[in-house]
């Protein structure tokens, strides 16, 4: 329980049958801290997750989570750990209220405290109105939540959030979010995969990002945004004649078009670049209605750093 | 809500099996509960064995011959025996949901010892078994059934139902653990539910062709309808009451353990 990483990651394989779908994974997760798994799909996210909460062995490698390690102390893991996974598994034909009870008593609380603290948590996730419904009778956000809820039921010290908010409404989704802060402030470490790139800018201390089961990339939100380099310079066009010409014009240096909106935009490292580009421009008689710089996105950071891949999983 | 949990570890041996044997009444109050929210479950605990007990009297009844027995009374034993393996399927597909959807996994992630689920729905099965029986020999009793068995002959009856649930249970419990999917769980236990059909249960095996006399005389369900009969009416019990536990007690020996061997290896990391 010593050190100040509660996962520890080194050197991650897993292959299914002869298909590699971990290939040298490493990460450490700070206490107290959250890490986003970020990447596309069949990236290896979720094989991550299972590996760190015991589910499945990893090949080779090792991972240890508050200080104990997945294989060889694997009750201990479980112990310390809340798991929300990818897909849903609460008890149908239980209530919402007797599905944490439950858990809380597997977990061996004391009776009474199980009770208060499913109370607490339906509270907290929006649940208090259903929760003497069966949860078969739930929405799917509705079922999601009390997933998370039972997560949380004997305040573990490290969470896995395997892409927590997928289907959750706005709303929902910023209730996540808030009890993740807060759980974040009071000391519990996160490891979370989504693919809203919003969540990961949003919560995230780092950013992992996972393609063809290695990390590609590492580092804070701000860091990688670096990362991908320059800024964006958006040019926009009054009239779809100017638009095509002005793609045409800047086709070398590979602009992203917008072809509804008629914007164009160009990476820059420089502002003597912004000046190259309207000279060329103005050169062919084109001139933009409206410019703007912008910051690249996590989005961006996302489409760059995973463009081999993107779309060959599963 | 913002404290983390120091972490709950038990330590020496006592503390796991005790840690197992919480996890074990947390699962069979689980499973309990799901009795009286699954419609089939109930039909099958409530329904069912009224069903069976009425239809044989009085459709059947006036048919079959018995030997100077009246049928209600020889039918019984043979009904309770229907009554458990219809109700095995509903095990199965219990064990089959938990292990297909995701509830054996988040156990699995959870310090829980995850064969207590077995536990929780062979306990779950019992008990929906015995409420069965009562009903059964309550309708019984209103169509005619004449128990003449002393204290010591129902406490043996009741004795060797239990073994035989147990063990129809934990052949049950096994087939949930194979099944592929859900439905697929009924389809496999199907089966279960004919095996009495060719035993003692409805017609003495000596009216019944060679083939399939030699397989009621020598399959498991026969002495232990044999026994509860002569037990329910005060008659000799020969050998079938032993022949019965050990059929019964033996069958509960290798399915324990092959359905514990099984769950883990369907659910054991690496294995999906
Ligand atoms: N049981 C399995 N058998 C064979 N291949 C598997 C199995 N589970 C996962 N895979 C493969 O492993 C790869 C990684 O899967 P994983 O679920 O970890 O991806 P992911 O990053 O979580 O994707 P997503 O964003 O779609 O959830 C995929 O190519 C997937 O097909
Ligand atoms: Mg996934």
């Amino acid at each position: 329980m010593n050190g100040e990483h509660a996962i520890e990651v080194t050197g991650l394989r897993k292959a299914y049958g002869s298909v590699p779908v971990l290939d040298g994974i490493d990460l450490r997760v700070e206490r107290g801290s959250m890490l986003a798994l970020l990447g596309p799909n069949g990236a290896g996210k979720t094989t991550t997750v299972r590996i760190l909460s015991t589910l499945l062995r990893p090949d080779a490698g090792t991972a240890r989570v508050h200080g104990f390690d997945v294989e060889r102390q694997a009750g201990a893991v479980r112990r310390s750990i809340g798991v929300t996974g990818q897909h849903t598994a609460v008890d149908g034909l239980l209530t919402g209220y007797e599905n944490l009870v439950l858990m809380g008593r597997l977990f061996r609380l004391p009776g009474r405290a199980a009770r208060s603290r499913a109370t607490e948590l339906l509270e907290r996730f929006g649940l208090a109105e259903a929760a003497s419904r069966q949860a078969k009778t739930y929405s799917g956000g509705m079922r999601r939540r009390l997933d998370l809820a039972i997560s949380l039921i004997a305040a573990p010290p490290v969470l896995f959030l395997d892409e927590p908010t997928t289907g959750l409404d706005p709303r929902s989704r910023n209730a996540v979010w808030e009890t993740v802060r807060e759980l974040l402030t009071g000391g519990v470490t996160v490891l979370l995969t989504t693919q809203y790139l919003e969540e990961a800018d949003q919560l995230a201390d780092r950013v992992a990002v996972v393609d063809g089961g290695r990390i590609v990339a590492d580092g804070t939100p701000a860091r990688l945004k670096q990362q991908v380099g320059a800024e964006l310079l958006e040019l926009a066009f009054a009239d779809p004649g100017a638009f095509h010409l002005a793609r045409e014009i800047l086709g070398q240096d590979g602009p992203r078009a917008d072809e509804r909106a008629l914007r164009v935009s160009v990476a820059v490292e420089h502002p003597k670049d912004v000046r190259r580009i309207l000279d060329l421009l103005a050169e062919r008689g084109v001139d933009p209605d409206r410019l703007g710089v912008e910051k690249p996105t996590l989005d961006d950071v996302f489409l760059t750093l995973t463009g081999a891949h993107a779309g060959g999983g599963q | 809500m913002n404290t983390v949990n120091t972490v709950n570890t038990p330590v020496t041996r006592a503390g796991e099996a005790r840690w197992a044997l919480s996890n074990a009444g947390a699962l069979v109050g689980r499973s309990l509960r799901h009795i009286t929210r699954s419609p089939e479950q109930l039909m099958l605990m409530l329904f069912l064995p009224t069903m069976l007990l009425l239809m044989f009297r009085y459709l059947f009844g006036g048919a079959i011959a018995t030997g100077g027995m009246s049928y209600v009374n020889y039918v019984i034993a043979g009904n309770i025996a229907v009554s458990v393996t219809f109700n095995a399927t509903a095990t199965s597909v219990a064990v089959a949901g938990d292990m297909l959807e995701g509830i054996v996994e988040r156990f699995r992630s959870m310090p829980v010892s995850s064969p207590a689920v077995l536990v929780g729905h062979v306990a779950a099965s019992l008990a929906r078994n015995l409420v069965s029986i009562a009903v059964m020999v309550g309708v019984g009793l209103l169509a005619g059934f004449r128990p003449v068995a002393g204290p010591g002959q129902w406490l043996a009856a009741l004795g060797l139902l239990v073994l035989f649930t147990l063990g129809v249970s934990w052949i049950a419990v096994l087939l949930g653990v194979l099944a592929k999917t859900v439905e697929g769980a009924s389809g496999l236990s199907m089966p279960l539910v004919f095996v009495p059909y060719v035993s003692s249960a409805f017609v003495p095996p000596g009216t019944m062709p060679e083939a399939l006399r030699v397989i009621a005389e020598n399959q498991p369900v026969t002495p232990m309808v044999d026994a509860v009969r002569a037990l329910f009416l005060d008659q000799p019990v020969g050998d079938s009451a032993w022949l019965a536990v050990a059929w019964w007690g033996g069958l509960t020996l290798v399915a324990v353990p092959l359905a514990g061997v099984l769950f883990r290896r369907r659910s054991a990391p690496g294995s999906r």
